[in-house]
């Protein structure tokens, strides 16, 4: 990405942000709210249109105004801070609903691939259940195998543990960490800074729609250069 | 496990029969009053035999009840199209393609047109104006252009309720399903209208009941249906008995029309929720 501007109105969320994304690399967007974490995410979906700036994606610019977003949007999974599971459908019509509409798989095929994703995420007997049956850290489960069925090259999960109390927080960090084996690529928005810290490659700060510092995690944590790093990550981890 | 209930069963089983107890007096109470006082009416004798007249009641019911299959095919084949035209109405004003611009304008203006004149009015102008323009049998019938009236009018307000219910489904879910690679078309159609319809069952069955009702003032233009030949029989008759049992008819048809959607909505509420709060 590259010189990424994006605006609300007069309120400038992403300012002229620059970010690289390897295949295969885990990146966790830190810092406070409001700094443009979601945005990010947003825009890299197309769900929001940037302003300005290039968004690469695999060699195309997938910003250009007026480029499809759909066949993007297919190679991208996104999870969602609250969930938004369709509360009509069951959690097995959730999970087949895009490969079965969007890639025209088979609907059997498709229901055999998603019992072994719910198995591997211990949601195995709740292919019938509807969302509202399901508690948070389920649903976000739920909500996680639905974006992997389309089989992403990229998963984008915008602060997906926020809405869930620390007890559900360890079962969908564990979903993630499930990932890490299969060479996804992964953005992560976050305010679990030791999840952040354990499970990526690459940690970035954003601060004012800016990412203001960019490193290991182990440099982040241990050895931040910006005051304004520190000064974030003190008051995060003394909470 | 019957006989050891625990304190709060206890409570809940002792409470329960309290309010069946208060309801079943207070009902009785009201009742009661109802049938002592009525009679004492000065001229309650009148309207008994005038309204209630049990022989004027059977000798008209059959006919009405012929005469209401003429209300019930109007509404059958109304409500299909209503339906339709209503949806697409919808649909086109929640549309945010600008090729579809001119469509949305149109949309804006026919509702706002038929809805803001009363739907007796559009039955005499249609209903009596298209046929005038010297069509041939059958496509001069004032049936047809009544029903015509009736459909084009409630198809706004119809389309008024599914867009509320349209607009009342979150954003966040658009968002869900467009980033699962749907198209527009697709979340509309598999993420937004069936959430969008379920919700306003409620509004759309009231507007069912009503146009099952306003199916009546077809009559005003000819054709002989349950409210005209109520009042054949009336003249007929000198008695009111044919309104009444005119009314009972429609009763027998809207209420468990309602009741039955509430059934449904109550099992299908039953069927995705979680726990309900008390």
């Amino acid at each position: 990405m590259q010189k990424v501007i994006k605006s609300f109105g007069t309120n400038k969320v992403l300012d002229s942000l620059d970010l690289d994304i390897q295949k295969g690399e885990i990146v966790s967007l830190i810092g406070p709210s409001g700094s443009g974490k979601s945005t990010l995410l947003r825009c890299i979906n197309l769900l929001e249109p940037i302003d300005d700036g290039e968004i690469w994606f695999g060699g195309i610019d997938i910003s250009v105004p007026g480029y499809d977003p759909n066949p993007v949007r297919r190679r991208i999974g996104m999870v969602f801070q609250s969930y938004n599971l369709f509360p009509h459908m069951s959690v097995m019509e959730n999970i087949c609903l895009a490969p079965v509409r969007v890639l025209g798989r088979k609907a059997n095929d498709t229901k055999a691939q998603a019992l072994a994703l719910l198995e591997q995420f211990g949601l195995a007997d709740k292919a019938k259940s509807y969302p509202d049956q399901l508690s948070g850290g389920q649903q976000q489960r739920v909500a996680i195998v639905r974006a992997l069925t389309i089989e992403p090259e990229v998963l984008l999960l915008d602060e997906i543990t926020s809405a869930l109390d620390p007890e559900l927080v360890g079962e969908v960090l564990d979903a993630v960490r499930n990932l890490r084996n299969t060479g996804m690529t992964v953005v992560l928005a976050t305010h679990e800074m030791s999840f952040a810290r354990e499970i990526s490659d690459t940690v970035c700060m954003l601060d004012g729609g800016v990412i203001i510092e960019k490193g290991s995690p182990e440099s982040m944590f241990t050895n931040a250069a910006n005051p304004r790093t520190r000064q974030f990550l003190s008051r995060v981890s003394s909470r | 496990m019957t006989e050891q209930l625990s304190k709060r069963a206890r409570y809940e089983r002792a409470r329960k029969r309290k309010s069946l107890v208060i309801a079943t007096a207070s009902t009785l109470a009201v009742a009661i009053a109802l049938i002592i006082a009525i009679p004492k009416m000065p001229r309650w004798d009148r309207v008994k035999k005038s309204f209630f007249n049990g022989e004027v009641l059977g000798e008209t019911f059959p006919k009405l009840l012929d005469a209401f299959v003429l209300d019930i095919k109007i509404f059958l084949w109304s409500v299909p199209i209503i339906l339709f035209i209503a949806m697409l109405v919808a649909v086109t004003r929640n549309s945010r393609s600008p090729a579809l611009f001119p469509l949305r304008i149109l949309a804006v203006v026919y509702v706002d047109v038929m809805r803001g004149v009363p739907v007796l009015l559009w039955i005499y102008l249609i209903g009596f104006g298209v046929p005038g323009l010297g069509l041939e049998r059958p496509w001069n019938s004032p049936l047809l252009w009544g029903s015509v009236a009736l459909v084009l009018t409630y198809a706004t307000y119809v389309s008024e309720v599914f867009r509320a219910g349209i607009e009342s489904v979150h954003e966040s879910q658009r968002a869900a399903a467009r980033s699962l690679g749907l198209s527009n078309a697709q979340t509309m159609r598999h993420v937004v209208l069936p959430q969008a319809v379920r919700r306003v069952i409620p509004p759309l069955m009231n507007d069912m009941v009503s146009l099952q009702k306003d199916v009546a003032l077809v009559s005003l233009i000819g054709p002989i249906e349950i409210l005209r030949q109520a009042g054949i029989d009336k003249s007929k008759f000198a008695s009111f008995t044919p309104y009444v049992g005119a009314a009972i008819i429609f009763l027998a048809i809207t209420i468990p029309m309602t009741r039955t959607t509430d059934w449904l909505l109550e099992r299908e509420r039953r069927r995705t929720s979680g726990t309900r709060v008390s």
